[in-house]
């Protein structure tokens, strides 16, 4: 299926869009280790956005992958996960900061390094949600594309080296009209001395429409009661 | 780091400048300045309190769970874990726990939620982020929806397993156990004491809480 658009987002690289319900969006890593922290709003009304623990529980999981739905915090499907070449994405280690990525990369500039100067999630985020209209007041937690993180039983958080070759994919349905926004920015937990980001390429595709053996659909009756939300918001839209 | 660290808390009860119970599914929003302690006190076991914290300087930069948890490398919390803000700023300290570990990954109830998670029908009962908003709406408009980050449970146990899972065990906590946290600066509290009847955690009966500060 022919791309309706596409991006390559380079090491350090932002992005924010809108971009209709009904669409596929395939994130692929064009090099090894790539993390890209992905936020998600509703784009008819800002204020609903991707809900980390709503999406956990009503799953029972601490890791994305094909068949997991990313709901809102007013109870819908934003988007489903339809396809997956690497079976775990973090949702809970978050994005970089400026002090973060200046203790563990050393401290950079652009007076220095022109536009090689070594970006931060917190600061990408901060532009584009205000460029939208929302502000760090906005921020919750992202989801890691690419990354993984293990807990173990203690609680300690464990990022896993070598997880994401070159060329892994994931493809997203949209399910409502949504403000994406991300960075591309290294993994908070990446141990990595070397700033590791990697050029990450989206591109979305016409979607195919909806059937009743979907997989993200029937994936656990918690995701069908999220599609049915969503489809009552839509029946309520267009009534 | 910060599992399972219980500690015991030097504090006298006679010595509070404030103590107050708040019910189950009751909620509360009080300002703590710079030094002062909160201790919540799960009166009957095995409750959740929902509990959020801004940065009254600043109250748009909200309590951040994952801030917190990266801050720590280690998603539970105990005495010793710092509570973080979404700019990374230290918001407070927990400095006494005789709970032993708390969940900041679950988040809190809302009615949507329930729909998703129970049952459709479900949307009418009584649930935290309904108590969030009608706290914050005394607020004179200063905070909104947009300002409901992911919380702290505190006396909850969510564990996260090394495949990946997401659990909802029976509590860690007990009749009397208790959380002591010390702000760092001058910060804003909010509690819902949580009224979830769907989920087996509390026996499906949500019990008081009490709630007092010290002046350091």
């Amino acid at each position: 299926m022919a791309n309706i658009w596409s991006k390559d987002i380079g090491p350090g690289g932002k992005w924010s869009g809108t971009i209709g319900k009904g669409k596929l969006i395939r994130l692929t890593a064009l090099e090894a280790g790539a993390n890209v922290s992905f936020q998600l709003y509703h784009a008819k009304d800002l204020t609903e956005r991707y809900n980390m623990p709503d999406t956990l529980k009503a799953q029972y999981t601490a890791h994305l992958t094909r068949g997991n739905v990313l709901m809102s915090d007013n109870g819908r499907a934003m988007v489903s996960i339809v396809e997956d070449s690497l079976g775990w994405h973090d949702p809970l280690s978050g994005y970089t900061s400026r002090a973060k990525t200046d203790a563990k990369y050393g401290v950079t500039n652009y007076q220095e390094l022109r536009n090689e100067w070594l970006r931060s999630g917190q600061e990408n985020f901060a532009v584009e949600l205000v460029r939208n209209g929302l502000s760090m007041r906005d921020m919750m937690p992202v989801v890691n594309f690419f990354s993984k993180i293990v807990v173990e039983n203690n609680g300690d958080m464990k990022f896993v080296q070598g997880h994401c070759p070159a060329g892994a994919t994931v493809t997203l349905r949209t399910e409502l009209d949504l403000l994406v926004v991300l960075s591309n920015t290294p993994n908070p937990l990446d141990p990595s001395e070397s700033y590791p980001s990697v050029p990450v390429r989206i591109e979305v595709l016409p979607a195919p429409p909806l059937h009743e053996d979907d997989y993200c659909l029937n994936y656990r009756s918690e995701n069908r009661r999220a599609f049915e939300n969503t489809w009552e918001y839509h029946t309520l839209l267009n009534a | 780091m910060a599992v399972f660290n219980r500690v015991e808390s030097p504090r006298l009860v006679e010595e509070a400048i404030y103590s107050e119970v708040v019910q189950a599914g009751d909620g509360w929003m009080r300002e703590l300045k710079p030094g002062q302690v909160l201790r919540i006190v799960d009166l009957e076991g095995n409750q959740a309190a929902d509990t959020l914290f801004f940065d009254a300087e600043n109250p748009e930069d909200h309590y951040s769970a994952v801030a917190t948890i990266t801050g720590q490398s280690n998603i539970y919390l105990s005495t010793g874990s710092v509570l973080r803000a979404e700019s990374g700023k230290a918001l407070l300290t927990i400095v006494a726990d005789t709970c032993g570990r708390h969940d900041t990954v679950g988040g809190s109830c809302s009615a949507q939620s329930n729909t998703v998670r129970y049952a459709h029908e479900k949307l009418s009962m009584h649930n935290c982020r309904d108590t969030f908003m009608l706290q914050l709406a005394g607020q004179d408009g200063v905070y909104t929806k947009r300002d409901l980050a992911p919380n702290i449970n505190f006396f909850m146990n969510v564990p996260v397993t090394p495949e990946g899972g997401l659990k909802f065990d029976d509590g860690v906590s007990a009749p009397g156990c208790y959380v002591e946290m010390q702000s760092h600066g001058r910060t804003m509290v909010l509690i819902s004491n949580c009224p979830q009847l769907n989920n087996p955690c509390n026996a499906y009966n949500p019990t008081p809480i009490q709630v007092l500060i010290w002046d350091n």
